[in-house]
C-alpha cells in the first residue's frame, strides 16, 4: 500500500481519483444542460471504477442566470439518476468551490466518496449583462460596465506598475493556444505568432481579441475519495494537501489591481511555497490575469503554466475552475507528474481565488 | 451609507469616509475593506481627481453611458485614497493618460435623482 502524503487543511485526506471533461464548443445548440453533462457524469463514473449507488456525497457548481431560469441545478441532477435520494448540494459558483464544499463535507468521516460537477452553457445569454449582475448594484452596476473594459483597467494597471507587457498577454496567448492544439478538449487551437497577434486591433486599450478568452459551452466532473478508498478507485490519486480561498472587497477601485492579495494569501495557507511545482493549472480567462496569479503564487518561470491550454483555449463558465482542478489533477493520475497546484477565480476582475496543491505519493 | 452618497450626488457633490488609521475611503462604506473595521467621519472629496487605470472604447456598446467613444477609468478623487469605476469623456484616446487629472460634471440640478446617473462623466480638468 502506498503512502498517504501529509496534508496542511483537514484531518481526513482526500484525493481526486477521476477527473472528465466535454469538449468545449462556442454554442452547444443540440443539448440542454442535463443532456451535456450526461456524457461527461459516466466518464467519470467509469473512469473511476464506480457506480452512482457508491457515492456518498454530490455537490455542483453552476449559476441560473446562464439559462434564466430558477433551480436548474435541480434538474441537472437528472443527468445522475439520484434515486434512491442521495445527500446533495450545490453553490452558485465554479464547480471548484464545490469541490471545496465536497472535500470539507467528506472530513466529517461517514462518507468516503463524493462526485462534484460544473457546467455551464454560456451561448444562451448576453454575457456582459448576466456579469453586470455580480457587481456593486448602486454604484457600479448602472453603468453597466463589459467585461472586456473591466479587465482593460486591470490589464491597464499590469502595465504602469512594470509588472508585463501588451507583447507579454500576446506571448501568453499564442503559448496558450499552441498548447491546446494537443488538449482534444479545447476550443481555440492555433500556433500564431505574437508578430501578428499584435497587429490585431484594439477592442478596448490596452486588450486586443487575443487578450481574452473564448465564449465556450462545457461541463466537467470530478470524484473525490477519502483516505485507503483513494488506492481503491485509483493507482496514482492525486491527494489535496492544501486547498483554500479567499475573497476580497467587491469595491474593486479599493484594490491594487495589479496585485491578488486574496491568491497570495490562500497559496500560503495551502503550502504553494513548501516543494516543487511540475505544473500549475490557473482559471486566468485574460491574458494579463496569468502574470498577477503567477506571481501571486510565488511560481518561478520553470513552472509550466496551463499547459492544458488554459482559460485562454476554453473557458466554460463554472466549471472552467473545475478543469484547472482537474488538469493538474489528471497530471498525477497518469503519472507525469508529483505535485501540481490548481487555482480558480470568481466574482470580478480576480475578486476571490481559490488555490489546491496536489501531490502524488 | 449608499443613501449618504447618493444624495450628496443629488447635491452636485462626491462624498467619501474615513477609514482605518483615517484612510478616506470613496465611494464610502459602512467598513474598511482592509481591516472591516466601522467607519466614521463623512467628507467631501472631488471634484477635481485624479485617473489611476483607464481603458478606451472606440466602438460603445449600447448599454454603455456614452454613445461616443470614450474612457472606462477608475478615479480617485482630490481627497479620497480609493477610486471608482466611472468613464472620462475625453474625445479621443491621445487625450487619456493615467494620472491624469479630471473633474466632474452633473447633470443640471434640476434634472437630479439621487442616483449614479447624476453624475454624467468626468472630463479632463484643462478642458472645463
Amino acid at each position: 500500500m502506498s503512502t498517504i502524503p501529509a496534508t496542511r487543511q483537514g484531518h481526513r485526506p482526500v484525493a481526486i481519483v477521476g477527473f472528465s471533461q466535454n469538449h468545449s464548443v462556442r454554442s452547444d445548440s443540440t443539448s440542454n444542460e442535463v443532456e451535456m453533462l450526461l456524457p461527461v457524469i459516466h466518464d467519470v463514473f467509469n473512469r473511476a471504477g464506480l457506480t452512482k449507488d457508491e457515492i456518498g456525497f454530490i455537490c455542483s457548481g453552476s449559476t441560473d442566470y446562464l439559462i434564466g431560469g430558477p433551480f436548474s441545478f435541480v434538474t441537472a441532477l437528472d443527468a445522475i439518476g439520484v434515486w434512491p435520494p442521495k445527500s446533495e448540494s450545490h453553490v452558485e459558483m465554479d464547480g471548484a468551490w464545490a469541490l471545496y464544499e465536497a472535500f470539507v463535507r467528506l472530513q466529517e468521516g461517514d462518507l468516503d466518496t463524493a462526485l462534484v460537477y460544473g457546467f455551464g452553457k454560456s451561448s444562451l445569454g448576453d454575457l456582459n449583462e448576466i456579469y453586470n449582475l455580480q457587481l456593486d448594484p448602486y454604484t457600479m452596476a448602472p453603468l453597466h460596465p463589459d467585461l472586456v473594459s473591466l479587465a482593460a483597467l486591470q490589464a491597464r494597471a499590469v502595465i504602469d506598475q512594470g509588472l508585463g507587457t501588451e507583447e507579454d498577454f500576446a506571448r501568453i496567448a499564442a503559448r496558450s493556444r499552441r498548447d491546446a492544439m494537443t488538449n482534444p478538449y479545447a476550443q481555440i487551437k492555433r500556433d500564431d505568432d505574437v508578430a501578428s497577434l499584435m497587429r490585431e486591433p484594439y477592442l478596448v486599450s490596452p486588450l486586443r481579441r487575443h487578450c481574452l478568452p473564448p465564449i465556450s459551452d462545457g461541463a466537467s466532473a470530478i470524484i473525490l475519495a477519502a483516505g485507503e478508498k483513494a488506492f481503491e478507485l485509483a493507482e496514482h490519486p492525486a491527494w489535496i494537501t492544501g486547498i483554500d480561498h479567499r475573497i476580497e472587497t467587491h469595491a474593486f477601485g479599493a484594490r491594487n489591481l495589479a496585485v491578488s492579495t486574496s491568491t497570495a494569501k490562500a497559496a500560503a495557507i495551502a503550502g504553494v511555497g513548501e516543494g516543487h511545482v511540475d505544473l500549475a493549472e490557473l482559471l486566468t480567462p485574460f491574458a494579463h490575469q496569468e502574470l498577477i496569479v503567477k506571481a501571486a503564487l510565488g511560481l518561478s518561470d520553470s513552472v509550466a503554466i496551463n499547459p492544458s491550454g488554459g482559460p485562454l483555449a476554453a473557458n466554460p463558465l463554472m466549471s472552467g475552475g473545475l478543469n484547472r482542478l482537474g488538469e493538474a489533477a489528471q497530471a498525477i493520475l497518469d503519472g507525469r507528474a508529483t505535485r501540481t497546484v490548481a487555482h480558480a477565480t470568481g466574482g470580478p476582475l480576480l475578486q476571490q481565488n481559490l488555490v489546491c496543491v496536489l501531490e502524488g505519493a | 451609507m449608499i443613501g449618504s452618497f447618493l444624495t450628496a450626488l443629488r447635491d452636485g457633490v462626491l462624498i467619501g469616509i474615513k477609514g482605518t488609521g483615517g484612510k478616506v475611503i470613496f465611494p464610502p462604506t459602512e467598513y474598511d475593506p482592509d481591516t472591516a473595521e466601522e467607519t466614521s467621519g463623512i467628507v467631501n472629496v472631488g471634484p477635481g481627481a485624479v485617473v489611476t487605470s483607464w481603458g478606451w472604447v472606440s466602438q460603445p456598446l449600447k448599454q454603455h453611458p456614452l454613445a461616443h467613444p470614450f474612457a472606462w477609468a477608475l478615479i480617485q478623487p482630490d481627497g479620497a485614497d480609493t477610486a471608482m469605476l466611472h468613464v472620462v469623456d475625453a474625445g479621443s484616446e491621445s487625450a487619456m493618460a493615467t494620472g491624469m487629472r479630471v473633474t466632474a460634471t452633473f447633470r443640471p440640478a434640476d434634472e437630479r435623482i439621487g442616483a449614479m446617473a447624476d453624475l454624467v462623466a468626468f472630463v479632463p480638468e484643462e478642458a472645463k
